[in-house]
């Protein structure tokens, strides 16, 4: 890849929520949004609560549907577009290309928190000990005592089952990686154990797309800065 | 293999009057894993039968690719060929596991009887493969010459599901294939089908009307209302962003998934 080329474009990405219950009154959250990541940078989206940072990381991802614009994602040497992409190729760019560090964990019944975080190195054919191995290492670097690791995270604490989380989302070195609020529960020092390895995935050339509340934490990692702007509702109508 | 294992086009059913299910289209791709939501009598299973060959459709078309033939029309097949399919290529997990199983015979010749299906001949072989399956479904080894009837309603559904891809199918079917069972049973099914769905890299058509089951398993969703389907998409993305009315009254109505 040449260092130049960016990782991910997006423009006039636009997107509202239609709520069927409340008569199909349209919220319109993001308006004609554009942004560019190349590898090597880390894009903090800032802006007040409500604002649409996470309807926002949520679209690039696939996870919330876009009503119009682009989200193209350097994968293969070539682009491939996220809006109104089929299913298939939208979990080929997760799978392959774009991780995503959401908030809370989503506990799979019985599955132990080693397995957990190594699946996604599995699902890519890796050898099943070796990545053993690797979610081992990361749950160690992220402070998880060993004697967890083979416990299903349902009964963990908020703060270790984000962890479990950002190692599950970390063992893959994908070329982009969305974070929403990865620090959020966690205490002073794992926070700093979050921070050097998303700075490790940064200075190694992953485009990175985050939402950082703890102004500590986006100036360690961040360089720069996507004011997301709260929407505009019309006269009249109730926020 | 480039295109779809499996193409619906413009599936509809009627019972008398009534349509149970309307207009209904999609491709399955190789490695996929579709899942069908819907309330109570909106044609989940009418839908799947019409799929897996069980029930004729009045009108549209499903194609199947198999393994060395070229693709086929489902319903224009012969009922010999359609069963011979549906033994070898196939898997069908029934919500009632006495309908999915011979009640008459052992478990292992349960498992053992899809083998030979398949061309297995070697009774040892035979017999140690079912054992093997026994085991990765969570059911001690030494009940393989009991018959299913003195079996558990969870322990019979895993032995349906044992028997369904101990052949290492392509496609398989499910209609429910945790309903009925209590939550640590369905854990334990969920977590095996979604190891053997994975390691086998399989593809299927799961009906459910457990969102948290569609979360877990299926990588597409399609709900249906009424026959038709009114929704479809990745499975997060239908149930994080719901677009249809419909829709998002059902992931409204139920604890976070
Ligand atoms: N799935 C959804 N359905 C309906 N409305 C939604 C959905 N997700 C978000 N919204 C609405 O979109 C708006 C933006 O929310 P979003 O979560 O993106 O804000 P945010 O900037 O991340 O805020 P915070 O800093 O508080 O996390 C809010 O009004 C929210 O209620
Ligand atoms: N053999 C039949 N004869 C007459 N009507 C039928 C038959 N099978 C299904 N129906 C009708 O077709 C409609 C769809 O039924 P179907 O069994 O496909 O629903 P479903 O979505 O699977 O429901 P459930 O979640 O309760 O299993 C219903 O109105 C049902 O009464
Ligand atoms: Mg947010
Ligand atoms: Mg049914």
């Amino acid at each position: 890849m040449t260092a130049s080329q960016p990782a991910l474009r997006v423009c006039g990405l636009a997107k509202s929520f239609t709520v069927h219950a409340q008569g199909g009154l349209s919220l319109p959250v993001l308006h004609d949004v554009a942004l560019t990541v190349s590898p090597g940078e880390c894009l903090a989206l800032v802006g007040p609560s409500g604002a649409g940072k996470s309807t926002l990381l949520r679209s690039l991802y696939g996870n919330y549907r876009a009503d119009a614009g682009s989200i193209r994602v350097r994968q293969d040497e070539g682009w491939i577009e996220l809006v109104g992409a089929e299913p298939r190729t939208v979990l080929d760019v997760r799978h392959r290309t774009m991780g995503f560090v959401s908030q809370f964990l989503r506990v799979i019944p019985r599955v132990p928190a080693v397995d957990v975080v190594a699946e996604p190195l599995v699902r890519r054919g890796a050898d099943a000990a070796e990545a053993r191995q690797r979610a081992e290492f990361l749950l160690a670097m992220l402070g998880i005592p060993a004697r967890l690791w083979a416990l299903p995270p349902a009964t963990f604490s908020g703060g270790e089952q984000q962890r479990v989380n950002i190692a599950r989302s970390l063992i893959v070195d994908y070329p982009i990686l969305l974070l929403d609020e990865p620090t959020a529960s966690l205490d002073a020092a794992n926070r700093d154990g979050v921070v050097e390895l998303i700075s490790q995935r940064r200075d190694a050339g992953a485009a990175i797309v985050g939402i950082f509340h703890d102004t500590a934490v986006r100036d360690a990692v961040a360089t720069r800065v996507h004011e997301v702007v709260p929407p505009v509702t019309p006269s009249g109508a109730a926020p | 293999m480039s295109g779809p294992l499996l193409s619906a086009r413009g599936v509809t059913r009627r019972f008398g009057g009534r349509v149970a299910c309307h207009d209904v289209s999609f491709d399955l791709w190789p490695g996929e894993v579709l899942g069908i939501v819907g309330e109570s009598g909106s044609g989940k299973t009418t839908l799947l039968n019409c799929l897996a060959g069980r029930l004729v459709p009045d009108g549209g078309a499903v194609t199947y690719e198999t393994q060395s033939a070229g693709s086929v029309d489902v319903h224009r097949l012969s009922e010999a060929r359609r069963r011979l399919l549906a033994r070898t290529e196939w898997g069908f997990v029934n919500q009632d596991a006495r309908e999915g199983l011979r009640m008459g015979v052992s478990a292992g010749a349960n498992i053992g009887e899809r083998l030979m299906a398949v061309g297995a001949r070697h009774y040892g072989e035979i017999r140690r493969e079912a054992a093997d399956w026994m085991a990765r479904v969570e059911i001690d080894a030494a009940r393989l010459d009991d018959r299913p009837g003195t079996y558990s309603g969870g322990m019979r559904q895993r032995l349906q599901i044992a028997r369904n891809l101990v052949s290492k199918p392509r496609l398989v079917f499910m209609d429910e294939p945790t309903g009925g069972l209590d939550v640590s049973v369905q854990a334990r099914i969920l977590d095996l089908l979604r190891g053997l769905v994975g390691g086998l890299h399989l593809s299927a058509v799961l009906v459910t009307h457990d969102l948290g089951v569609a979360r877990l398993l299926t990588h597409r969703l399609m709900v249906m209302q009424g026959g038709r389907v009114v929704e479809q998409g990745l499975t997060d993305q239908v149930l994080d962003d719901p677009q249809h009315a419909y829709t998002q009254m059902l992931v409204a109505s139920i604890l976070p998934v």
